[in-house]
């Protein structure tokens, strides 16, 4: 109960990091405040690559986070926004990558591994039967008898137990 | 079955090719080197005023090549690095405009009163909005401007000699850009 509390706490903490960014800007509406959320972790930061422009630090960072937050009062859609920053910096700045033959691979690559995964397992669980069978009458008589020994050697076993 | 079992057995050789393959191509290459999406564009439209004289303004329509556009400022250690380069390229004729990018005015015309000008003129883009339309993300960054206002390279980094000689010097050369060996700049001055 109390690691509850303290894991609680420590959520707390994560959530007052997280909100620091946004909290500089006033929005006209809670629903533009969510969609600026949004849009500042699906940006990606062209200077210090492989952060989001909500987590960067960076001078550029700030300047898009600016012209974002002026686009969304302008009543920009969180797409159109989005598109005009791809216009400015390339396919880059956002993290959803757009479909387009080049992001094939990206987009389609791991349904295709899926796919193809999915029918060699069932080529080989398809063909294991067959082999099972393949067991002559001889070996099957000795596994029956196997089989009944150790039967016998578990009820024993749990007859002891009992006692 | 044989064939079955060569063809299980060499998937992970042909799979191993692929990745040598896209590994082998990022060797060599800076992937913090972004590809410009302006390129074949005319520059975005802008209105800001001349370092050197505020009172005047200069617009996208004053930027008409074959001009090297250099965003350099202060803060920034590379541009110190290249500034040597851009002089000498400057003295050999090849007209610049700098974009004095996300600067103080008051230590860019002092940087450039000690070290020397290699620009026909500064643009003052104090707020970096207009580098932001260019899509500048780091300086220094260097665009081979043609005589129709478009930009025709992106150069990001330093311009050393050997990045002149190899990258930027065959594409001014395609632009129309005049042989430095000439000594008259052809840029065209901002609009009074």
């Amino acid at each position: 109960m109390k690691r509850g509390w303290l894991i609680g706490a420590m959520m707390l903490l994560l959530v007052g990091t997280a909100w620091a960014t946004i909290d500089a800007y006033e929005f006209k509406s809670p629903e533009d405040e969510q969609r600026f959320r949004v849009l500042v972790e699906e940006l990606r930061c062209p200077k210090c690559q492989n952060q989001n422009i909500s987590d960067s630090n960076a001078g550029l960072a700030k300047d898009i986070k600016d012209r974002a937050y002026r686009l969304i009062n302008e009543g920009k859609s969180n797409s159109e926004i989005t598109a005009y920053m791809v216009e400015r910096f390339g396919d880059f700045i956002t993290y959803r990558p757009p479909v387009r033959p080049v992001t094939w691979f990206l987009w389609f690559g791991p349904f295709v591994l899926a796919v193809l995964a999915g029918l060699i397992i069932l080529t080989r669980k398809l063909r294991q039967p067959r082999v099972a069978v393949q067991v002559s009458p001889e070996q099957e008589a000795r596994v029956q008898a196997l089989l009944q020994q150790l039967d016998q050697v578990e009820t024993g076993g749990k007859q002891e137990e009992t006692k | 079955m044989s064939l079955r079992k060569g063809l299980l057995f060499s998937l992970p050789l042909i799979l191993f090719a692929v990745l040598v393959y896209f590994f082998g191509k990022a060797i060599g290459t800076d992937p913090s080197v972004l590809p410009s999406t302006r390129l074949d564009q005319p520059l975005p439209a802008f209105q800001l005023p001349v370092l050197e004289d505020p009172s005047r303004t200069v617009t996208a329509a004053d930027i008409k090549g074959p001009v090297l556009l250099n965003v350099w400022a202060t803060w920034c250690p590379s541009c110190l690095v290249e500034h040597p380069v851009l002089l000498e390229l400057a003295r050999q004729g090849i007209p610049m405009v700098g974009l004095n990018y996300k600067d103080e005015p008051q230590a860019a015309l002092k940087y450039l009163e000690i070290k020397g000008s290699p620009f026909v003129f500064n643009i003052a883009d104090i707020k970096g909005d207009f580098g932001l339309d260019l899509g500048v993300y780091g300086a220094p960054e260097s665009y081979l401007i043609d005589a129709e206002g478009k930009i025709r390279y992106r150069h990001i980094g330093v311009i050393t000699e050997d990045v002149w000689r190899d990258l930027l010097w065959p594409k001014w050369q395609e632009i129309g850009g005049k042989d430095p060996t000439s000594a008259d700049t052809q840029a065209g001055g901002p609009a009074g």
